[in-house]
């Protein structure tokens, strides 16, 4: 795609604009704005889509049909659904520390929003081009829980004081897997910057070159970023049937509101983490082999067709990376869901044994083997 | 090493029985034209496919010759766990001399019946079973208490064991 329009170009030439009618600190702010913007739109917009797919999952799981009365099969359910949340009263419970009752949603969203800044959406297209990238959004989601427990404590219930300490328990203990299956893909690709690991996948994603153990890293991955999303099947936080809604019990309105928005932002920005470290973020799918037809497979996927044909074309290739990134992101997701609709929920005890006797151990075992294949040059 | 052996195959286990989950749900999920089970009930009011086994409103059966099966025994009375059943019967003098207790009345107190079979099951004649009906709300309470037996039935004679020993 050498010859062809980059998300670089576009974004020099409007850089270049801005420049021509405007002072550089005016050009900085309005630029740091509208990216801004844009990243949280895309996001929200793929939040829409992840709520109707999320209702949509759980009615075909369920043999069911899910939202069939508002629009084309149920297609403006959210809209009303948002439209009555923002009608409803935000009602604070009188014993309830009242700061802390309304600062509690607007942290978990601020929380969830800056884990997005490092993420590469597309090639040159990313909000904060650090070395840092990964490690930025780790420490960044691991701030979550700090919103839930807040949520928790003021609101002066007991259920919701449960939900808070049993998702502070989750989430300490499931960072270290996460974070494990993380470190294990950043041996294989010797940098923490987004881009960077993504460009590393240019011959394959991970997933593939690492052999086995970067498979098992996928895994452990998935289920502990499940857990840290506090959905189902370790959905404790909230666990309905045990404590109504948990933490989220004194909340109405688009305080609620708010705390739903973040768990589907939590959602889209571990699966671009995922999709980022082992499937290749905005990469096409590439084979690792050296054959001829693997050559042709990967110049089909790179679009070298392209590039003889006429020009206005090739602004459509301006979309191809961003159609695998959302494919990818949403792919993730929908393994989310599935696993949401088909597991049952685990006990607490369950659930600690499971991460520190079954996935730290694991995971442990299989950094060590992926160092050892670093080491010796066994990867692709 | 048999504890790390035991372990392992625990693990691999437990990602295959959470495998097998998976592609139930997955099946499901990919042919909805054959497994959703739910209906869109005021759309198709028309043709509703309603289960046979369905529990809906109590009747009497009654055959062409306007004849129950119901001795008035009361068991349904009994098996009734919310007094939904009121059976009123009458004494009656036969041909030959002998008293007789018939059904007068067989009393059914919809608003009060949660459609648990309990009646069905203790009746030892077979004369009362449930049909598929489900709307039956109504605004005036007083039409959900029905007399379930026509007017001028009887009880269906049994066929004369007597009879048969002729032929």
């Amino acid at each position: 795609m050498i010859s062809m329009i980059q998300f670089s170009d576009v974004l020099a030439w409007i850089h270049q604009l801005l420049s021509s009618c405007m002072a550089p600190w005016l050009v900085f702010i309005i630029e740091l704005v509208v990216a801004s913007v844009a990243a949280v739109v895309a996001l929200l917009v793929c939040v829409i889509i992840m709520v109707y797919m999320e209702r949509k999952v759980a009615g075909h799981m369920q043999l069911r049909h899910g939202p069939n009365r508002v629009g084309w099969h149920g297609v403006c359910q959210l809209f009303a659904d948002i439209i009555k949340l923002l009608l409803k009263e935000c009602f604070t419970p009188t014993r309830a520390d009242k700061l802390l009752f309304v600062v509690a949603p607007v942290l978990s969203l601020c929380v969830s929003l800056l884990a997005l800044a490092p993420i590469s959406w597309g090639p040159g297209l990313v909000l904060w081009n650090t070395n840092i990238g990964v490690l930025f959004v780790t420490a960044i989601s691991s701030m979550g829980v700090i919103g839930i427990l807040m949520a928790g404590w003021s609101s002066n219930n007991k259920y919701a004081l449960m939900g808070a300490m049993r998702s502070g328990a989750q989430i300490v203990s499931y960072e270290l897997s996460a974070g494990l299956s993380i470190v294990a893909i950043v041996a294989l690709a010797g940098t923490l910057n987004t881009g960077g690991i993504i460009e590393s996948q240019a011959n394959g994603w991970w997933i593939l070159k690492g052999h086995l153990p970067a498979f098992f890293a996928f895994i452990i991955y998935i289920i502990a970023s499940t857990a840290e999303c506090n959905r189902a099947p370790f959905d404790l936080a909230e666990a309905e049937s045990e404590l109504t809604a948990g933490y989220h019990t004194e909340y109405s309105g688009m305080q609620f509101g708010i705390f739903y928005l973040n768990e589907y932002i939590n959602m889209g920005v571990v699966s671009m983490v995922a999709s980022t470290l082992f499937l290749g973020g905005w990469q096409p799918f590439y084979l690792p082999f050296d054959f001829a037809w693997a050559h042709t497979f990967n110049d089909i996927m790179a679009l070298k067709f392209m590039e003889t044909w006429p020009a206005w074309i090739s602004w459509v290739s301006l979309a191809w990376p961003l159609v695998w990134f959302f494919g990818k992101l949403f792919l993730i997701i929908f393994f989310m869901m599935w696993f949401r609709w088909t597991f049952p929920r685990l006990r607490i005890d369950q659930l600690l044994k499971l991460e520190w006797k079954y996935l730290l151990p694991l995971s442990i075992v299989n950094l060590v083997i992926i160092a050892l294949l670093v080491v010796l040059g066994l990867h692709f | 090493m048999k504890a790390l052996y035991n372990y392992l195959k625990e693990v691999a286990f437990a990602f295959v029985s959470l495998a097998n989950g998976l592609l139930l749900t997955l099946k499901y999920f990919v042919t909805p034209w054959k497994s959703i089970i739910t209906e869109n009930y005021p759309d198709n009011r028309n043709n509703p496919s309603v289960a046979d086994e369905f529990a809906g409103e109590v009747i009497l059966i009654h055959d062409e010759n306007n004849e129950h099966k119901c001795t008035a025994c009361t068991l349904c009375q009994l098996a009734c766990p919310n007094n939904s059943i009121q059976i009123i019967s009458k004494q009656v003098e036969t041909e030959d001399g002998k008293k007789k207790k018939v059904l007068d009345k067989w009393v059914y107190h919809l608003e009060m019946c949660t459609f648990c079979k309990q009646c069905i099951d203790a009746c030892p004649q077979d004369a009362i079973k449930m049909t598929n009906s489900y709307e039956l709300s109504c605004f005036d309470r007083s039409t959900l208490t029905k007399i379930l037996n026509q007017p001028g039935s009887k009880l269906k004679e049994k066929p004369k064991v007597t009879a048969k020993v002729q032929e």
